[in-house]
């Protein structure tokens, strides 16, 4: 395989399925995307990096694909090419369902500290080798990872981050009031009787209690 | 707004230099006309605020355009903006750290009751962790709502018993 | 004057050479005038020099993403608002192409000249706004003022257009909320027409002013790798040499039919980029100023797509047909294919992104809003270091972040 592949055209995808067998290219309505797995995205990534100068990393993210679903958990890498204003997306699935994780790519770009970080605190992914795995938009102590499909918008009851204000207001992190949940249609379906917004099953008004 | 706690009563002629009144009237007159904000500028309502204080709005008539970002000079706490549970603990902190006598303006839906954002990470109202004197509603309101609120908190501290709550304490 | 007392040697100091007691924690925030909103930034200081910088971020994470998967499409544009509430017209706009970029719509060119001005105004608007905060920050309180005069009349313009100064919620998919009204090119030809010189006199303040000079000039260098490393885009990235911008390289929305400058800088320090979002604001002016030269008549919405964009209240009100589709798109959103999309736009603070899943229907399935004020301050711990703790002031207003957006 020839070392300098750099492209001044088009993405070549044809020399990338060629060098690494097991990615695939994925269904994409915009960018060249393509199916790797886990273990070899950081392989994927530093050659596209190195090669294919796709030097920026523009977004890293994931997507739940709820529980029951298997793969549950998705990885999403946004790529750009600062010359070739090309983009590419890459997607690994998490191997384990209750566990995931992938390797973190924090070593060819320091940006991916900070969303590796986002990822963790909303999904609960972890990153191997990461070098400071913390959460950084909730705060330290929260026991849940919001953007899973099975936490509830309105929230679940916790206790607020610091101790004397809690001690001292009496307040607690409530579920906001739903009163039923948010009224709007299910994503996916497009029959569109079935399709009809209703009510999602979220908290109740903290005055009433949940229906049972 | 006239009632008995705002008289100022002075004759010149028969009093000459010496004003005489109720020891209301002057402190809440005293204590009206020079609210130091501490602005607690969260999100999009801190741009209306900034914009209050800018020359088109102009709070300044108010005397109230020395934004005190340290709560121990501050008198009115203006919540702007949307308070997270991760920042209730801080907005709380400052507010203990106000002396008497402060007052608190939340200002816009957020402030007075979470707004728009019904979600797992946002405080429903401002008013969970601290005592609110007036509600601003809007998102954000107008600069001129803003300023309709601190006139009508000035007419809340016209009306206080000023002089025998401080002796009361 | 002992020679451990240059900056950059007391940095790489170790904890062996000196004692970890004599270094002050410092915690910046998160209620301080000069972070810009609500970030906290734990500070370790060597006396005056800056060891560690950690910034504690959060304090506004609102939940829009997970709010995003429970509402339609059309539900969501308040929301994209307040992420950059300094521009909230450029997030509309990115909003909206990211999501008409899933049916492939392309939009009548009338609606792409309007997102265009609006986007190209909201820029000037959060510009004028960073270079007021900036000025406050390093203190010089006039300029604020006088960019706040400008930007009253900037409200005044947007008022006028969608009846909100400026969480303005303008476009919806496929198109807008309403057309321009009447005479508003021509107000916002002569609000150019004045802007430009009150522009200069305003950046006179600044630019050759001695005392913003020293505080800025050589403060805060990010080098081009670093720049491209860290994720920064916009005029972060600009004013560390890296010519990107999104406007030339990825145009969209009909930016290819105007003619524009990129300032790029040269060191990547805080002077730097100040000189950057001062010419972006002139070269914005001359977008403007092309757009209404070439402003197309036809229609302000994509008229051919039924199930995206709401008819005509008149019809509604009058057809049976226009009344179910208006039914259907209020209660189940505008219908869009399934599928996967990224699209990022050139917005005043950087590229702001939107990266949605889609399984069919009105509700997105997921959401991701790829902030760049999340990326730009992601430098700070690298950027901070070896600095002085005034300085880390300047170099905050510098990269003028905006919580909203980096919190979501």
């Amino acid at each position: 395989m020839a070392t300098t592949e750099i492209t001044t055209h088009t993405f070549n995808a044809e020399s990338l399925l060629a060098q690494f067998p097991s990615v695939v290219t994925r269904p994409s309505l915009d960018h060249p995307s393509f199916n790797v797995p886990s273990t070899e995205i950081l392989a994927v990534l530093s050659v596209l990096k190195s090669h294919y100068s796709f030097d920026f990393l523009v977004d890293l993210t994931a997507v739940d694909w709820a529980e029951g679903a298997t793969p549950r958990f998705t990885i999403i890498y946004h790529l750009l090419s600062t010359t070739t204003h090309q983009y590419v997306r890459l997607a690994a699935d998490c191997l384990d369902n209750e566990a995931p994780s992938v390797p973190s790519i924090t070593s060819l770009w320091p940006s991916a500290n900070w969303h590796e970080r986002e990822t963790f605190d909303m999904f609960g992914i972890q990153f191997t080798s990461h070098p400071d795995l913390r959460r950084i938009l909730m705060w330290d102590g929260y026991p849940y990872h919001p953007l899973r499909k099975e936490f509830p918008l309105a929230g679940i009851e916790t206790e607020l981050p610091d101790v004397e204000v809690a001690a001292e207001t009496k307040v607690k992190v409530k579920a906001a009031p739903m009163a039923g949940g948010p009224f709007v249609a299910l994503s996916g379906q497009v029959n569109m009787t079935e399709a009809e917004p209703m009510a999602k099953d979220q908290s109740w008004t903290e005055k009433s209690e949940k229906p049972e | 707004m006239v009632s008995s706690n705002s008289e100022l009563a002075y004759n010149s002629k028969i009093e000459g230099d010496v004003v005489v009144s109720r020891a209301d009237a002057v402190i809440n007159w005293i204590r009206t006309n020079s609210m130091w904000p501490m602005p607690m500028g969260l999100a999009c309502c801190a741009i209306e605020l900034m914009a209050v204080a800018s020359s088109r709005f102009d709070i300044a008539r108010f005397g109230a355009e020395v934004m005190r970002f340290s709560p121990r000079q501050a008198d009115v706490m203006i919540v702007s903006g949307t308070v997270t549970y991760k920042m209730a603990s801080a907005v709380r902190r400052i507010y203990d750290q106000m002396p008497n006598p402060k007052w608190v303006i939340a200002m816009g839906a957020c402030a007075s009751s979470g707004g728009m954002y019904r979600s797992y990470a946002t405080l429903q109202g401002v008013d969970r962790i601290i005592p609110v004197d007036v509600y601003v509603s809007g998102c954000p309101p107008r600069p001129e709502a803003l300023l309709d609120a601190l006139m009508k908190l000035q007419d809340k501290v016209r009306r206080e018993p000023s002089a025998s709550n401080l002796l009361k304490s | 004057m002992p020679t451990d007392m240059i900056f950059p040697d007391a940095a790489a100091r170790t904890a062996a050479q000196n004692h970890d007691q004599e270094k002050m924690h410092l915690s910046m925030g998160p209620s301080h005038p000069s972070t810009h909103g609500v970030l906290r930034l734990q500070l370790e200081l060597d006396g005056e020099v800056i060891t560690k910088a950690d910034p504690v971020l959060g304090y506004l994470h609102r939940g829009d993403e997970k709010i995003a998967e429970n509402m339609t499409y059309n539900q969501f544009v308040p929301y994209t608002d307040r992420l950059d509430y300094l521009a909230p017209l450029a997030n509309n706009a990115a909003y909206a192409i990211a999501v008409e970029r899933l049916a492939h719509l392309e939009v009548p060119e009338r609606c792409q000249a309007i997102r265009v001005i609006t986007s190209e105004l909201a820029r000037i608007s959060a510009h004028l706004m960073g270079l007021g905060a900036y000025g406050i920050d390093v203190g010089a309180w006039t300029v604020f003022l006088y960019s706040f005069t400008e930007r009253e009349k900037l409200y005044k313009l947007f008022e006028e257009l969608t009846g909100a100064r400026f969480t303005t919620s303008y476009s919806r998919i496929g198109g807008l909320a309403k057309d321009v009204p009447e005479g508003w090119t021509d107000r916002v030809l002569a609000f150019c027409d004045q802007f430009l010189p009150i522009l200069e006199e305003t950046l006179t303040l600044l630019t050759r002013n001695k005392i913003f000079m020293d505080r800025t000039m050589g403060v805060g260098v990010i080098s081009k790798e670093d720049a491209i490393a860290y994720g920064l885009t916009g005029p972060n990235l600009r004013g560390s040499g890296v010519a990107l911008d999104l406007r030339k390289d990825k145009p969209y929305s009909g930016y290819e039919k105007y003619e524009f400058d990129i300032p790029v800088g040269t060191t990547g320090d805080c002077y730097d980029r100040y000189m950057v979002r001062g010419e972006e604001m002139r070269q914005s002016v001359r977008i403007v100023r092309q757009a209404i030269a070439k402003f197309p008549s036809g229609p302000w919405y994509a008229t051919d797509a039924k199930k995206i964009f709401a008819p005509q209240k008149g019809k509604v009100l009058t057809s049976m047909e226009e009344l179910i589709q208006n039914f259907m798109l209020v209660t189940e959103g505008p219908q869009m294919p399934a599928g996967e999309v990224y699209f990022e736009a050139e917005n005043p603070k950087g590229a702001l992104g939107f990266f949605i899943v889609s399984k069919g229907g009105g509700v997105p399935y997921r959401l991701k809003i790829r902030a760049p004020s999340f990326c730009n301050l992601s430098i700070i711990p690298k950027v901070c270091v070896g600095e002085m703790m005034a300085d880390v002031v300047s170099i905050l207003g510098s990269l003028d972040f905006v919580m909203g957006e980096c919190d979501r």
